[in-house]
């Protein structure tokens, strides 16, 4: 019985193909509004999340800048090498420090060349940023102590400078300074903002602060906690203790600015979550109208079918089988349109997901709610169409031209 | 223990309307149809006879007296009782065919069956008996709209035959159909009534469809106006 209604149902719905269509758009891109939203959601949050934790865990980094509410903070004292080392003395949970200094140059090999951050560090700089060389080696004691002019290459400059060539061993020129490539970066891809995180240079801090930027300032400084659970202990050792040796007086405000990823990641996350919430009440609102979408047609549907309702009621047709009839149609209307939308939905956040180069993350969740809840539509915005069909009199409904 | 007869009506009347626009459309008839019996209802339009064929359907009640269908007052049964009626005793033919758009002749055919939650096999099996005795078994895959009015009706004849009903009512069935294609379904009707006892009642205005009837009950004003067995009927 149910299942020969059912196919009655489809066959109606068949035979009415455009219409039925056009009846259903309206959950289709509900949900499939729902459907690539939440998924789109979804996927960024775990890329921010990958990308966080490709950034380096329980990362913490110093800056030499005044807090600021908003607008640009402004530039202050330089940090040196000793507030590094004064943190990896001092401040206890801190497993790996190191001090950063930037400076973009040209790099030049053979006939090659191209434009590149190069970063004055230190071999804490790895492990902090849980960066593993891909060839080679990282600096010896003696190559960081002497500031020799060593580099490791990022994939982007080693792509750019020497494509199929081996760079170990060989001389690249950076600005005036000639400098032996000792090491390659593994390639760790672009960072949450966009930024290509393999466009870098390392070379040791002593050897970029003499040859290149000729003083002695550090820009940045590195942290990295040695649990999640430290990282805002170790926030607040580092504060005292910088505005103990910047001699900052209680009361005055900082001169420098610390920040943690994991406070990044969870704006993000919250963000993230508060827009797919809003879009997926704006969805929701798309899947109401086409409820009454739905229901408008079948109201016309139970009109222009009149006859036939008699012909049911007159050869034995309950007033429930009639209900059950319309009420079917309504659901598996709706319930086409769900599954339509459904795909055109994680088939359109898939296409978005690539373009915008976010991981595609399927859903099942997602999926099941959005087409129970196509269901749930069918069945409100279908039940009061089908009472009205199952209701009418048999004798007027076979008399209806 | 004999049983009560097929259909009984007792004082009954179908008033529309109140007041000053009140029409009696049935005013106290009585009347028996016992099984197995053929009977004509005839009279002129607004004579009361399309009611009383929607009252004897189970599709309409009476406003006053009292209707037996083997026995049960039908005036007591709620809709979907009457329904149940329909679907287990009672066959349609209609004026217009009324068969379902879109849908072949078989598949006319399974719906009663349908509802009479009837499994695919055996509503195939039924299906093709029934139009096997109408003569259409060729014609069972066609839509309605492939078919002649002629066919569509013995389809129709077919679909009221195909639950075995205690009765099948005929609504001016030859009404849409010119005179040859009239006697043929007049002729189906008759050989199913004479070889497989099936009780017809039918309404026209039509004499010679009438007269294939052995009973013709007339009406007039809501009245009835004469009740006699035909030369048929006699015989």
């Amino acid at each position: 019985m149910w299942w020969t209604t059912l196919q009655l149902a489809w066959r109606e719905l068949r035979a009415n193909l455009l219409r039925s269509l056009l009846t259903t758009l309206g959950i289709i891109v509900g949900v499939a509004a729902v459907v690539t939203v939440v998924t789109l959601g979804q996927g960024l949050t775990v890329k921010v999340t990958a990308d966080i934790a490709s950034m380096g865990r329980n990362l913490l980094f110093v800056l030499p800048f005044t807090p600021q509410r908003a607008g640009p903070a402004t530039p202050q004292t330089p940090f040196k090498i000793d507030d590094a080392h004064a943190i990896e003395r001092e401040v206890r949970g801190a497993s790996a420090v190191a001090p950063s200094t930037i400076r973009q140059t040209q790099a030049v090999y053979g006939s090659n060349n191209w434009q590149v951050a190069v970063n004055g560090t230190t071999n804490p700089y790895f492990i902090v940023r849980e960066w593993p060389i891909a060839q080679g080696r990282i600096f010896t004691d003696s190559e960081e102590r002497g500031g020799k002019p060593v580099c490791i290459l990022g994939e982007t400059p080693r792509k750019e400078l020497f494509g199929q060539q081996t760079p170990l061993g060989a001389s690249i020129r950076l600005g005036a300074t000639s400098c032996e490539v000792i090491g390659v970066l593994a390639a760790k891809g672009q960072s949450t903002f966009g930024q290509d995180q393999d466009d870098t240079i390392i070379m040791p801090i002593l050897a970029v602060q003499r040859r290149m930027t000729g003083n002695d300032d550090v820009q940045q400084i590195w942290v990295s906690a040695a649990t999640a659970g430290q990282v805002r202990s170790v926030q607040e050792s580092i504060l005292s203790l910088m505005r103990e040796r910047r001699r900052i007086r209680p009361g005055e405000q900082d001169d420098f600015l610390i920040r943690d990823l994991q406070s990044v990641s969870s704006l993000v996350e919250s963000t993230t979550a508060l827009l797919t919430a809003g879009l997926s009440a704006v969805a929701a609102i798309s899947l109401l109208v086409g409820g009454i979408g739905i229901m408008n047609i079948m109201l016309v549907s139970v009109t222009e079918r009149t006859r036939e309702i008699g012909i049911r009621l007159a050869i034995g047709a309950l007033e429930r089988d009639v209900l059950a009839q319309f009420l079917i149609e309504a659901v598996l209307l709706s319930c086409v349109g769900g599954l339509i939308g459904a795909g055109l939905g994680l088939a359109g956040s898939a296409a978005i997901a690539y373009a915008i180069g976010v991981p595609f993350v399927l859903s099942p969740m997602v999926v099941v709610v959005a087409f129970g809840f196509s269901a749930a539509v069918g069945i409100v915005f279908g039940f009061f169409p089908a009472r009205r069909a199952a209701g009418l009199d048999p004798i007027e409904a076979l008399r209806y031209e | 223990m004999t049983q009560p007869p097929l259909i009984r009506f007792d004082k009954v009347s179908k008033i529309y309307g109140k007041g000053e626009t009140e029409v009696r459309a049935l005013d106290g008839v009585s009347l028996t149809i016992d099984d197995g019996e053929f009977v004509a209802i005839m009279g002129p339009s607004g004579s009361g006879k399309s009611t009383a064929m929607n009252i004897l359907g189970c599709l309409d009640t009476p406003t006053s007296g009292r209707y037996f269908f083997r026995g049960v007052d039908v005036g007591t049964l709620t809709r979907s009782q009457r329904a149940l009626l329909r679907r287990n005793y009672i066959g349609f033919v209609f004026q217009g065919f009324n068969l379902l758009k879109r849908t072949t002749a078989r598949e006319n055919l399974e719906l009663p069956l349908i509802y009479r939650g009837e499994n695919a096999a055996q509503r195939k099996q039924q299906a093709m008996k029934a139009l096997g005795l109408v003569g259409l078994t060729d014609r069972a895959n066609h839509t309605s709209s492939e078919l002649s009015g002629g066919q569509q009706q013995r389809v129709a004849i077919a679909r009221a035959l195909v639950t075995e009903p205690a009765v099948i009512f005929a609504d001016e069935p030859t009404g849409n159909l010119d005179s040859a294609r009239s006697h043929e379904i007049m002729k189906l009707l008759d050989d199913l009534n004479r070889t497989r006892g099936i009780t017809i009642v039918l309404v026209t205005h039509e004499e010679d469809i009438a007269a294939y009837a052995k009973r013709q009950i007339r009406f007039r004003d809501g009245k009835i106006a004469s009740d006699a067995l035909t030369q048929k009927g006699a015989a």
